[in-house]
Formats: C-alpha cells, sequence, structure tokens
C-alpha cells in the first residue's frame, strides 16, 4: 500500500559546521565550573548565589522518566558547559567587529545580522551560537521606545534590578530536573522588556545555533510586558549535523501584567539525527508564560520539526481574572525521533480561558506523544478550556500517543476535548493522485492541510518558513 | 485513443472484470450501463490507477501507452481525469489551493509555467458560475461538507478546469435534482469536440442531457452489448436480466 511506505532520509541544510575559534570550558560539572561561568560573564553576586543554589538543587533531583521517550543515560560530566568565540570574549560588540565567520554563518542560514528591512516587515533579531549572544539588532531603534532587547548577560549588567525582580518568577530554579540544571550553568539567551502601554512595533526574534561539539546550550529567555504593552517573539534553532547527541536545556519565562499580551511563537529545527538515530539534539526545555494581570493573554505556537528528542510543555498560569492562554502546536517527527510535547494550563483567575490546538504528524520509526493538562482551582469560576488534539500517522511502523490530564476543583468551569487520531488515508492520495499531483506533493498537501489552524496562527513571514520547512521535512517521506 | 484489450482484474482472489473489450476514439461519448456489482466503478478505478486491484489478463493503451504501468498521477498529466463518484474530503487544503496546485501540476508537466493568480482567479468564478456553484465554495475545504449535489458540481468544475482527452465520469447524475444535472449536463456538453467521455450511469435521464455516440452494457464483468440510443430504451423497458443470462 503506497501510504504505507516510510519516511526515507532527508537531506538536514543546516547541518554544516563552522570553522570557528573558540573558547570552550573542559567537560564537567561541578561548583567550581559554576564559579568559572559566573566569572567570565562578569555577573553580580546574587546571580552566583542562585546557581549554586539551584546547583545544589539538582545534586538531589533524579532525571525524570515519565515521559513517552527512550534514550541512553545522559553523562552530564561529559558535556562541556561554556563554549564562545574567541573573538566573543570580551562580550557583545558593534556588529561591525562580528566575526566575518559568524556573519556568513547565519546568512547561510538565511538570517538577516545587519539592519536590513525584510519583505514582510521588520524584524529584530538577537543571534545566540553555542552559550553566547552574538549581536542584537534595531537596539537603538527600539530603545527610543524603551523597550529593552538584548541579551540576558546584557541584561544582567545594564538592567540587574529587572534581571533580579522577574528571573526565576515563571519557573524557579527547584521546577524541574532541566530547569534546576539550567537554572545553575544557563550562559546566555534574550531579555525582552516592553514598558507600561507600549506595542513593540517590530517582531523581535532569537536565533538559536549550536556549533561546538560535545556542549550543551543551556540558554534562558525572560520577557516581560509591562500593563497594556503588547509583544510578538520568535524563536529558531539549528544546529550542525554531528554523531553525537548535544543536550539543549533551555528554560524561557514570560510575565504579562495587566492587560498585557504575548505572543511566542518557535520553530525549532534542531539536527533530528539520521535514518538510523544516530546523533541529533536532545531538546529538554521547560517553557511557561504567567498571566500575571487581568485580562492578560499569552499565546505559544510551535513548529517542532527537529531534535532526536523533545521533552517539552510551553504553559500558561492564568493567575490574573478574564486572562487567557492559547496553546498552538505542530509537531512531526519522523525517522527515529521521539517527541513529548504538550502544553499545561492552570487556570486560577476567574472567567478564564484557554485554547489548546495540537497536531502532531508521525512518520517513519518516530514516536509522538500530547501531553497536557488542564487545571482549574478552586476560585477560578467559570473558567474554560477547549482542546483539540489530533494525530496523523504516515506509515505503518510511526506510533501517537495522546495523555490529556483534566482536574478540576471548580464545579462552574467548562472544559471541552477533542481528540482524533487518522492515517492519510488511501482514498485521499488516490483523490490527489488522479487530478496529476505525485504521491509527495499529496503528502504535503493533505500533511500542510492538516495543521492549516496552527499555521494560522504564525506571523506572515514565519508561516512561509514552517510551510516550507514542513515541506522539506516530508521530502522523500515517500520512497 | 483507448484501447481495452480482454480485460480481466479483481481484487484478491476475486475476478471483477472478465475480459472487457472497449475502444474509445478521439471525442467519442460512450456511455456504459448496468447492473449492481457489474463491474463498473472497478473498471473506472482500474483505468485511473487505483492501487489494490490485480490485474490478471489483457492490457489497456492510452494514446498508444500501456496505461496499466504508469501510476495515476503519470496517467492523469496524460489526460486522463476520473470524477469520483464518492469524492473523499480533504480537510484544512481549500479548494481554490488545491485546484491551484493540480492546474499548476499539468502546467509543469508541459513544461509551462505556473498559472498567474489573477487570471485563474476569473476563470474559476466565471466557471463556477456556470455550473451553479456558490463562490463561497471555493474558499471551503475540499469536499468537506459538502452537499451530494455540491461534491458532483465540484468534479465537473476540476474537470472544466483540466481539460482532460479522457474523461470518465462515475454516476455523477446520482442523487441530483433535475436542475444540478442540466447544470453539470451543460458543463460536460461544453467539452464536447475537444475530449473523449467514458461515462457510468444507471439511468436513462441522464443521456436526454448528454447524447452518447454508443452505449454498453457491462454485466457479469463483461460488456455483454452494445448499440446506440435506442439500447437505453430497451434497458429501460426491459432491465438488465435478459442480458445477465446472456
Amino acid at each position: 500500500m503506497s501510504v504505507e511506505k516510510i519516511v526515507k532520509k532527508t537531506e538536514y541544510k543546516h547541518g554544516f559546521t563552522s570553522e570557528i575559534e573558540a573558547s570552550t570550558l573542559p567537560p564537567g560539572l561541578s561548583e567550581d565550573v559554576i564559579r568559572k561561568i559566573s566569572a567570565i560573564k562578569k555577573e553580580p553576586e546574587f546571580m552566583l548565589e542562585w546557581r549554586l543554589k539551584a546547583y545544589k538543587h539538582w545534586l538531589t533531583l533524579k532525571e525524570p522518566n515519565w515521559a513517552e521517550i527512550g534514550y541512553e543515560p545522559i553523562d552530564y560530566q561529559a558535556i562541556s558547559y561554556y563554549s564562545a568565540p574567541k573573538s566573543q570574549e570580551d562580550g557583545p560588540k558593534s556588529l561591525d567587529e562580528v566575526d566575518p565567520e559568524l556573519l556568513r554563518t547565519y546568512e547561510k542560514l538565511g538570517i538577516p545580522l545587519r539592519e536590513q528591512k525584510r519583505l514582510a516587515g521588520v524584524v529584530a533579531v538577537d543571534v545566540v551560537f553555542d552559550s553566547v549572544s552574538i549581536a542584537t539588532t534595531f537596539k537603538e531603534e527600539l530603545s527610543q521606545k524603551g523597550i529593552i532587547f538584548c541579551s540576558i548577560s546584557e541584561a544582567l549588567k545594564e538592567h540587574p534590578g529587572l534581571v533580579k525582580k522577574y528571573l526565576g518568577s515563571v519557573v524557579p530554579y527547584s521546577d524541574n530536573y532541566f530547569a534546576s540544571l539550567n537554572a545553575a550553568v544557563f550562559t546566555d539567551g534574550s531579555f525582552v522588556y516592553i514598558p507600561k502601554n507600549t506595542r513593540c512595533p517590530m517582531e523581535l526574534s532569537t536565533y538559536f545555533r549550536i556549533n561546538a561539539a560535545n556542549t550543551g546550550q543551556f540558554e534562558r529567555t525572560l520577557i516581560i510586558a509591562e500593563e497594556g504593552s503588547y509583544v510578538s517573539y520568535l524563536e529558531g534553532c539549528t544546529a550542525p549535523q554531528r554523531d553525537d547527541n548535544q543536550l539543549h536545556a533551555a528554560v524561557v519565562e514570560l510575565v504579562a501584567l495587566d492587560n498585557a499580551e504575548i505572543k511566542y511563537s518557535t520553530v525549532q529545527n534542531w539536527y533530528p539525527g539520521d535514518e538510523e538515530g544516530k546523533g541529533g539534539i536532545y531538546n529538554f526545555v521547560t517553557k511557561r508564560g504567567d498571566c500575571v494581570g487581568n485580562n492578560s493573554k499569552i499565546t505559544w505556537t510551535q513548529i517542532e520539526t527537529g531534535s532526536a528528542l523533545t521533552w517539552k510543555y510551553p504553559s500558561c498560569i492564568l493567575r490574573g481574572d478574564n486572562s487567557q492562554g492559547e496553546f498552538y502546536s505542530v509537531a512531526l517527527t519522523r525517522n527515529k525521533q521521539q517527541a513529548d510535547t504538550g502544553t499545561k494550563m492552570v487556570h486560577l483567575g476567574k472567567n478564564t480561558k484557554s485554547t489548546i490546538i495540537s497536531k502532531g504528524i508521525s512518520a517513519g520509526h518516530s514516536s509522538n506523544a500530547y501531553r497536557g493538562l488542564v487545571h482549574v482551582g478552586k476560585d477560578a469560576k467559570d473558567a474554560r478550556n477547549f482542546t483539540q488534539c489530533d494525530s496523523l500517522i504516515i506509515g505503518d511502523k510511526a506510533s501517537a500517543h495522546t495523555f490529556p490530564y483534566i482536574e478540576s476543583k471548580n464545579s462552574k468551569a467548562q472544559i471541552e476535548h477533542e481528540a482524533t487520531t487518522t492515517k492519510i488515508s488511501d482514498e485521499q492520495l488516490f483523490y490527489c493522485k488522479s487530478r496529476g499531483l505525485s504521491e509527495e506533493d499529496s503528502i504535503c498537501m493533505i500533511v500542510n492541510g492538516f495543521c492549516k489552524e496552527v499555521f494560522k496562527e504564525l506571523p506572515m513571514e514565519f508561516a512561509v518558513e514552517a510551510k516550507s520547512l514542513m515541506e522539506i521535512s516530508l521530502e522523500g517521506a515517500i520512497g | 485513443m483507448l484501447e481495452i484489450k480482454n480485460l480481466h482484474a479483481g481484487v484478491d482472489s476475486k475476478e471483477i472484470l472478465k475480459g472487457v473489450d472497449l475502444n474509445i476514439n478521439v471525442n467519442e461519448v460512450h456511455v456504459i450501463m448496468g447492473p449492481n456489482g457489474a463491474g463498473k466503478s472497478s473498471l473506472s478505478n482500474i483505468l485511473a490507477g487505483k492501487e489494490g486491484y490485480n490485474v490478471t489478463g489483457g492490457h489497456v493503451t492510452f494514446e498508444g501507452k500501456n496505461l496499466l504501468e504508469l501510476p495515476a498521477d503519470e496517467r492523469a498529466l496524460l489526460g486522463l481525469y476520473l470524477s469520483f463518484q464518492y469524492p473523499v474530503e480533504i480537510p484544512g487544503v481549500s479548494n481554490i489551493n488545491f485546484f491551484k496546485s493540480i492546474v499548476n501540476a499539468h502546467r509543469k508537466a508541459k513544461g509551462q509555467d505556473e498559472i498567474d493568480a489573477m487570471p485563474f482567479l476569473k476563470e474559476i468564478r466565471e466557471k463556477a458560475a456556470e455550473l451553479n456553484i456558490d463562490e463561497q465554495l471555493l474558499y471551503r475545504s475540499v469536499n468537506e461538507g459538502f452537499s451530494g449535489g455540491e461534491k458532483k458540481r465540484n468534479e465537473i468544475l476540476q474537470m472544466l478546469l483540466l481539460e482532460p482527452k479522457l474523461a470518465i465520469l462515475d454516476e455523477i447524475d446520482s442523487g441530483l435534482d433535475i436542475d444540478a444535472l442540466k447544470v453539470i449536463s451543460e458543463g460536460v456538453n461544453s467539452l464536447r469536440g475537444k475530449t473523449s467521455f467514458l461515462i457510468i450511469t444507471h439511468y436513462k435521464r441522464l443521456l436526454e442531457y448528454i447524447k452518447p455516440d454508443y452505449i454498453h452494457v457491462l454485466a457479469n464483468g463483461r460488456i455483454v452489448k452494445s448499440g446506440g440510443m435506442e439500447l437505453a430504451d430497451e434497458l429501460e423497458a426491459k432491465g438488465y436480466s435478459w442480458l445477465e443470462s446472456a
């Protein structure tokens, strides 16, 4: 049967390595290493203390094993926790001073570091290469509106009060195994602050790139939207093709105050490993937004096509009354990729509302799980949730799993859950082919149709990218 | 243009077609009638390249090419079109994008550039209007939630866009009211002189609007009788049983 043919190899076009001289700490994790990272980054004392508390806590924790993923134990002593291009040792410089090889790397990846207008509008970019932020564009223009957009290292130097107030306020250092590890060793990431009643005039975006071998990437992003402000933030990720697995354990914290709105979109395309499941990124990420204020809103949109392992549950705490949380997700797995992803919507305030639309596509020998929690607290009167969770299976060797958890402590809450699991039917394929479409184009079309509700949530220019990424990922899906 | 010689085919070990012979020349209109289970839909599926059938004997050529060894999409690109009896739904894919993709697939096969959006939209609107298709339907997902009549009209609309060399219409008249039947027949007739047709139907009613050159009766997996319009009258009067025993 035609649909039963499975995913074969697809070239990972971001798999190249850049020849960049780097300063890298030797592998291993200890208090000493953490002190070194903090010293290299010339951090304030409170940061070091926080890191050390996190490390001590992490030592008491066990790696979680409840997710629908299997992997060889990670040797945390074999990983290097800091790697930075030599040219960046003295911290971020102006664009003119950035190593041309780095600029070429990003050009190859299609990320504009020069401040140029892109077709669909202006995007400000912060780029993180291995452990450090390389450059942030459009900073001047943004600062005129009082918007702070910089690396978190820079924020620690320039705005330590803000960082101290909010860092760990949404994801505490003790939150979970990987979040604790991140708190102990995080090296960089982006920091965004949108002042009161300000609408950020352009999309902000961070582009993460792992280059060095045997290093982990531990970035931490913090976004604060003050009362009545709005920001849309995009995140993209790629890594070279390597035979070893590399660990990526990031933390993202979002804080939305009264009437503020944050849209956070991700296109995750870390190297997924080869056909046999060799290599690829282990992606253990904690992302959480706190709708602290009344009438605030946080939207997570994610397109997950990369990584050998994905463990990721972007969540919303709906604390303020009338606050809203949204989660739109497309997760595509193929070859031997494993994904366990979903969300948590924690309704605490009155009249809070959440929407979850999850689309999982599994092909090849991959495994794709949706795991979600909808929690309604006792005071969350008239809370409402709508969950739609669809799985599409391509071939007969892939698997799809759904683990929805619902906890309601308020009898006035309204919770809806819809779920479907389908295969691309031979009838659909025959219909498309009988119109002259190739098998591959037919599958792309059917899969894109399946994902449409999520794609339409992405900013325009990202939506185009996401669609073509899906097409590339499905290329050779049928052979 | 289409030559079917002694075609034997079936599903698993069950033989459905037991030696079908049929020749269709350029611009001819052929109608196949016959009792339920005679193999009419199987014949159209096999011609269009649906997987799951075993061809155990005979051969089929289309403009001299061995049709049976080509996948369905290549047959379509050669100019073969199948209007489905039960068109399948494709959620999330808008009709208009689907139309654009299929037209571009055909243009690409001919070495032509992709079609320009604006003139294409105009063409679709005009053709949709001819078929009494509500413009809203163009923006809905392919066949999703369409009524029976809307599905059939949508099949004919695609045919008008692709202008195939040979169109196989599998029961386009079933479930249609008289007005819809007229509209669809006009659509079919507008391609006469450009396209050959193989039309499968149960009802003589359709033949009042589309005048065939030949009528064939398919029974027990074979064409047991061929003739002109007078055969339809005879079938209307006598049913199929007298032929099935033949």
